[in-house]
């Protein structure tokens, strides 16, 4: 049998089911992940001998009837923004290279409660600061279904990792879309939620009213699985939203009868990858065959969403990163005369360069006598985009997008432009911006093989109506495996 | 001819507040724990910490600004300013700039000119930086992070005082209804109440402000008002020189009696405050306040004019119990017992006055209690013990919070009534003393005194001096 194959919930029932074993999931996984991952690099750190404890416990509950959701003994990869006790937690920078947290984040405990085996800890953009997981420190990670191809990001380690199965499911963030546009470039299921869904208390923040937490797995009934499993009000989070349900499962219906779907003309105009339109409208006619009711429509001030969020996503971050100064934790330069120049070359050696830039535009637009005319203004756009929004979704139960203009690019080609990388954000900042739920379904793929992601967008607390249409679309296909991990022999084909 | 100028003065008072937990996380506020023992991810700076206003904070901010007649912003919002120190663990202080929790106050202040109306521009929450200790033994500097994010309120008056008497008298009232709501203890030596004086001058009759210059490090009243005069003075030569003031914040010696420049406006940080995205906006609900309000504690002004309503005691005795809560709370207890406001007034205006001096005490620090008072007044009316018994038992009571009755009986304190002993005694010192008894008899009224007082020395003290008189002047008719 081979468990990496399976989704977690089929994982999960075989485990309940005494088909299988937690740890010989674990086994699994590492036994994927030792043959992989030298190529894939999605793993910054892993604890073979820590999970395989922590499953030996989890099986005994089990095996005891302590233990009854679907996700109890199911390997899982955390993306290395989220703490974890006692455990390596980098940002994939070179500032945290050596950070333990004392504790750990909601969203983990959640998924431990509900009896989730931590493999490790996977691969990032350095602070989720990137589109490609280039800018990690400890090395980019490679796509599963072509390594010459960037997996995107920031979360391309942990949507990488469920693509080539070294794990049953991961937890990314998304402040930008970094859990929606990896999802589409390694052809697996990824969903940010409304903001406020998951505590967002033990993730390090990047853009603190951006963040959100959210599930990267191989299908639609996975992620509302996991989603139902990590998603809690919690009081340590002054951001948290109590919901009236955390019932995201019953969603599960093969049915979009009637659903109200509207289609952005200003999402598929230039710029749009013709390959990457074709293949999301075609999805958008197989909902519409499925009983959808499709429109087009003008969403409007789409040109302001780029700016406006990496105005507010870098002034935060210009702040919230403040704290990694080499005084308490992580990184500290080992020359150095004085404070001040400890702080500054503690900074200038342990962050990377996009890192860097970011906090240099943070602080630039927060300065007095710019605040104004950039960050309040960011404010407004922020405002009304949200507007745009709410009128849309007086009209339609779903906005129906690509995830990206394109199907991922090669390694090395988007750092060298910035601006460039930047406007590949345009489909998914917006959804930050207004703090909606948004999900990303395998769709297709290009001549060159490379997966496309179908993006759904539904107004706040509305994420049953996007898991509905989703997994009503998933039904009409078949999930894809990437050639990496469809037989051992193709493993050589794989390029370094 | 010299000009004549006048000094413009506005004051920033931090003020700590009296939570028991700090304003994010759930620690304790406590003051002296060893070395980060009261600290959590939160008030350390832990990467994906995340704040949670702590109620009370609100509630203090709240009941400070209505007792100070300010405006409540019911939907206020905390910014972060953003500063590198390593005291302070996020390098940003979660603070309030572009919506402060109270606006547009006042208090009135009385001084030998009469009273005036001193305007509060603002009020504001925010939190405490952890301390450095620099260890120049080992030339390293260590910090303690048991203070990050104790609760402060900052308190931004107008600059309408004109002279370190209006500062001083400012600067009491603010303590005084601090105190009263029992929002913080206000001691400006341990750094509870701390306030950094804006002093300007400018030719007097003028009405634009001059260049204003910021004084930090002022431990007590005398210390400000010294700094202030200095500072007055050093303005007012460098003008008379032809040279300007310099905006600047500046640190008060009080040793040496002179400042010293710590950072100009030019090198002044760019704060570059911003909304803190990890709170919600808080919203003071009418509800909310109208609760607040109505736990209001009575301020000193209103229970003025209460005492005099209730209590026959001198005016004089009124101002003076109620200059701190604390005398005010022990009036009021131990009169509701003994039912003898004039009497409790009294052990509270000379003795405790007295002793509170000898012993260099703060009025917040008696812990005598009012039952024990109570019980000393009662003692005293019924005759059991005489005045200078009760004043060596209120010594007791004043350091040891001693029960009087307890006491009295122990130590054997009551006064002996029984007149055949006591005649006895006092025969004993006529025939002791016959030259005092010849003095006495041949006129000298002051040998009578001498036995009266060899009596009492006789009797160790525990007779009734009345008594005593009454009968030597019969034994020797």
């Amino acid at each position: 049998m081979d468990l990496m194959s399976l989704t977690a919930l089929e994982l999960g029932r075989k485990i309940k089911e005494g088909e299988t074993t937690a740890v010989e999931a674990v086994e699994a996984a590492f036994a994927q992940i030792g043959k992989v991952d030298q190529t894939l690099n999605c793993y910054v750190t892993t604890d073979k001998d820590a999970a395989l404890k922590d499953a030996e416990k989890i099986q005994k509950k089990i095996e005891a009837g302590e233990l009854t959701g679907p996700l109890a003994g199911v390997p899982v990869a955390i993306k290395d923004n989220l703490c974890t006790e006692g455990m390596n937690t980098t940002c994939s920078s070179r500032i945290l290279h050596n950070f333990k947290p004392t504790y750990t984040a909601e969203a983990v405990l959640n998924l431990k409660k509900a009896g989730a085996v931590i493999l490790g800890k996977t691969n990032m953009d350095e602070f989720a600061m990137g589109s490609t997981t280039e800018t990690s420190f400890y090395g980019p990670t490679k796509n599963p279904w072509n390594t010459e191809h960037v997996p995107g990001g920031s979360s391309g380690g942990s949507c990488a990792a469920v693509a080539a199965e070294e794990c049953s499911y991961a937890l990314g963030s998304d402040t930008g879309g970094s859990i929606r546009q990896p999802s589409s470039f390694c052809g697996v299921t990824g969903m940010k939620p409304t903001y406020g869904t998951v505590s967002r208390y033990g993730l390090i923040a990047y853009g603190s009213s951006l963040d959100q937490i959210g599930p990267v797995a191989k299908d639609v009934s996975d992620c509302a699985a996991i989603l139902e499993a990590i998603a809690s009000y919690d009081p340590k989070d002054s951001t948290s939203i109590r919901r009236k349900s955390y019932d995201f499962t019953s969603a599960l219906t093969e049915d979009v009868k009637g659903l109200r779907i509207g289609i952005p003309r200003d999402y598929f105009g230039e710029g749009l990858n013709p390959e990457v339109k074709e293949h999301i409208l075609e999805a958008a006619k197989t909902l519409e065959e499925k009983g959808a009711v499709l429109e087009e429509f003008d969403l409007s001030l789409v040109e302001y969403a780029i700016p406006a969020y990496y105005i507010i996503a870098s002034a935060e971050a210009s702040s919230n990163l403040a704290r990694f100064d080499g005084v308490k934790y992580g990184y500290r330069a080992e020359q150095y005369e004085g404070l001040h120049n400890m702080y500054k070359k503690s900074r200038s050696e342990g962050f990377g360069p996009e890192v860097k830039r970011r906090i240099m535009l943070g602080s630039f637009v927060l300065s007095s006598g710019y605040y104004d005319a950039y960050y309040i203004k960011a404010l407004k756009a922020k405002a009304l985009i949200k507007q745009a929004f709410d009128r849309a979704f007086s009209k339609y139960d779903l906005i129906l997008a690509p995830a990206a203009p394109t199907t991922a690019p090669r390694c090395g080609e988007s750092l060298s432009d910035p601006i460039q990388m930047y406007l590949g954000d345009i489909y998914t900042v917006s959804v930050n911006l207004a703090g909606l739920p948004g999900m990303t379904v395998p769709c297709g793929r290009d001549k060159k093989g490379l997966p496309i992601g179908m993006q759904l967008i539904s107004d706040c607390f509305q994420e049953h109506k996007i898991i509905r249409a989703a997994y009503t679309f998933e039904k009409t296909r078949t999930y894809e495996r990437c050639p990496l991990v469809q037989t051992p022999d193709q493993k050589g084909a794989i390029k370094e | 001819m010299s000009i004549q100028y006048e000094t413009v003065i506005g004051l920033e008072v931090h003020v700590e507040l009296a939570t028991k937990t700090k304003i994010f996380c759930g620690c304790s506020t406590a003051f002296g724990g060893a070395p980060n023992t009261h600290t959590c991810p939160v008030c350390t700076g832990m990467p994906g910490s995340l704040p949670v206003l702590n109620r009370q904070v609100v509630e203090y901010a709240a009941a400070v600004g209505l007792a100070t007649n300010c405006t409540i912003n019911q939907h206020c919002k905390f910014d972060r300013k953003n500063y590198f120190y390593p005291d302070n663990p996020q390098n940003y202080q979660i603070s309030q700039l572009y919506e402060p929790i109270c606006r547009n106050g006042y208090i009135e202040i009385d001084t030998a000119s009469g009273t005036k109306k001193i305007g509060i521009h603002e009020i504001h929450m925010e939190e405490d930086a952890g301390k450095l200790i620099h260890d120049e033994w080992e030339d390293c500097s260590l910090v303690d992070f048991n203070r990050s994010g104790v609760p402060l309120i900052e308190i931004v008056s107008e600059p309408d005082m004109r002279n370190a008497e209006e500062v001083i008298a400012y600067l009491d009232k603010l303590r005084l209804i601090i105190q009263y709501l029992g929002a913080s203890d206000c001691k400006l030596q341990e750094g509870s109440m701390r306030a950094d004086v804006n002093l300007s001058v400018r030719p007097a009759g003028s009405d634009v402000l001059g260049t204003r210059t910021e004084m930090k490090n002022l431990n007590s009243f005398k210390a400000i008002a010294r700094a202030i005069e200095g500072e007055r003075e050093r303005q007012i030569e460098l003008l008379s020189m032809g040279r300007t003031v310099t905006q600047e914040t500046r640190r008060w010696d009080d040793n040496k009696e002179a400042s010293y420049a710590m950072r100009s406006k030019e090198d002044a940080q760019d704060y570059r405050y911003f909304p803190e995205p990890d709170l919600v906006p808080v919203v003071i609900s009418d509800e909310w306040l109208a609760s607040i309000k109505a736990r209001q504690p009575e301020l000193r002004t209103q229970k003025l004019i209460r005492y005099k309503k209730e209590f026959d005691i001198p005016d004089y005795d009124a101002n003076i119990i109620t200059s701190a809560k604390r005398m005010a709370d022990i009036f009021e207890a131990t009169t509701a017992i003994c039912g003898k406001p004039k009497k409790v007034s009294n052990w509270l205006m000379v003795e405790t006055m007295r002793l509170m001096k000898e012993h260099e005490m703060e009025a917040d620090e008696l812990t005598f209690s009012p039952e024990n008072l109570a019980k000393l007044i009662q003692l005293t009316d019924e005759g059991t013990i005489n005045s200078s018994v009760a004043k060596e038992v209120f010594t007791k009571i004043f350091l040891e919070n001693t029960d009087p009755e307890q006491y009295v009986e122990e130590q054997g304190l009551k006064t002996v009534s029984d007149e055949g002993a006591l005649k006895e005694v006092i025969r004993k010192v006529i025939t002791d003393h016959p030259q005092s008894v010849a003095d006495y008899r041949s006129g000298k009224e002051k040998a009578l005194g001498f036995l009266v007082g060899q009596t009492m020395k006789a009797m160790k003290g525990k007779a009734d001096p009345q008594a005593v008189n009454q009968i030597l002047k019969g034994e020797l008719a």
